[in-house]
């Protein structure tokens, strides 16, 4: 039996929303790190429209994490004004860029989790989730498609783009089980009914992932060390390179727009 | 081994167009990724529901020092427009 969105605790339904609206904002940051510097003029759009797709919908998740919360806290606020231990992004999606290959396979490996996560939304409690979730859905399965295509085409592509793709894979690995891992928040999110146990949502996800590692001809690195701490707010020092970036101009001139 | 990606055109059927028109062209490794490379570089701003692509070197163009020879006999022929003939009222608009 799930009880009403309602009933739960505005703090940590906020920091739950906060959570999805982080991981889209900090990867929409990275991919529009590569504007401009893209291998060739396609994937140099194509990578912008993606972080322009992802930004959007970090306007949404976090515009609604500040009407749940209640303190008068905008998604700007929260974007540009929170510092790096109060961000709940995973640690994911603050790694580096690295080479075209490292920024695909993060991007493929995190397209796969949002793809069911938007999925298990469509049938949230709350009608904002579900309507947000709707919207982000369709921008994501494309995320997927062309992320999925480009693993493919370059892990089963010559000597050098196999072994790049091969290293990045090795080098993310231990990075992903932090999507799955659920703590009291995912728990509390899941009993009212309002999002999925990121534990239920692995099998899914290992399934869209080992099929296309497979046509890639990569090989799956095993179980071992999980990195993880970015959704309670422990992250890397990469973290607050992105906010010094990100953060300057509203910390610099408050209240600043063009 | 040649390092280009191959030269692929873009035909693409607008919201409220008919026909599939050429808008472009773009570099991609194969046909399936020069349909996903259009829908990011030409249509970004909502302008079709159709792409087409074919590769830039299957298309035979004419070739234009032909122009004379190819065009310019027709110039003179006006009666292949259909405009002698009276069209009786009742017709209405063809």
């Amino acid at each position: 039996m799930t009880v009403a969105f309602t009933t739960l605790d505005p703090a940590v339904y906020a920091d739950w929303l906060m959570r999805l609206g982080d991981n889209t904002l900090i990867l929409g940051h990275r991919l529009s790190e590569w504007c401009g510097h893209s291998p060739v003029l396609e994937e140099d759009i194509a990578m912008a429209n993606t972080a322009l797709d992802l930004l959007g919908q970090t306007q949404l998740w976090l515009g609604l994490a500040g009407e749940v919360e209640g303190k008068g806290r905008t998604a700007d606020n929260l974007a540009y004004l929170r510092d790096a231990s109060r961000f709940r992004n995973v640690l994911l999606l603050e790694r580096p860029n690295g080479d075209f290959g490292q920024t695909l396979m993060r991007q493929f490996l995190f397209d796969a989790f949002h793809l069911e996560l938007l999925k298990s939304l469509q049938t949230s409690s709350d009608p904002r989730v579900v309507e947000i979730a709707g919207k982000a859905i369709k921008e994501v399965a494309y995320h997927l498609e062309r992320s999925a295509d480009l693993v493919i085409r370059l892990g089963d592509g010559n000597g050098e783009s196999h072994g790049r793709m091969q290293s990045a894979l090795d080098d993310l690995w231990p990075y992903v089980g932090e999507l799955f891992v659920s703590d009291d928040v995912d728990k509390a999110v899941a009993d009212a009914g309002i999002g999925p146990d990121p534990a239920d949502m692995k099998a899914a996800w290992r399934q869209t992932v080992d099929e296309v590692l497979r046509a890639a001809t990569l090989s799956v690195p095993g179980e071992g060390y999980v990195h993880k701490g970015g959704k309670r707010g422990v992250h890397t020092e990469h973290l607050g390179y992105i906010l010094a970036e990100m953060q300057f101009l509203q910390r610099a001139y408050p209240g600043a727009t063009w | 081994m040649k390092k280009e990606w191959p030269l692929w055109e873009v035909f693409i059927r607008g919201q409220h167009g008919l026909n599939h028109r050429h808008v472009g062209s773009l570099h991609a490794p194969d046909a399936e990724m020069a349909i996903k490379n259009a829908r990011d570089v030409y249509t970004r701003r909502n302008e079709g529901v159709s792409i087409w692509v074919v590769e830039a070197n299957n298309i035979t163009a004419s070739s234009p020092s032909d122009k004379g020879p190819l065009f310019e006999p027709s110039n003179s022929k006006v009666y292949r427009h259909p405009t002698f003939f009276d069209i009786p009222e009742e017709v209405g608009h063809m």
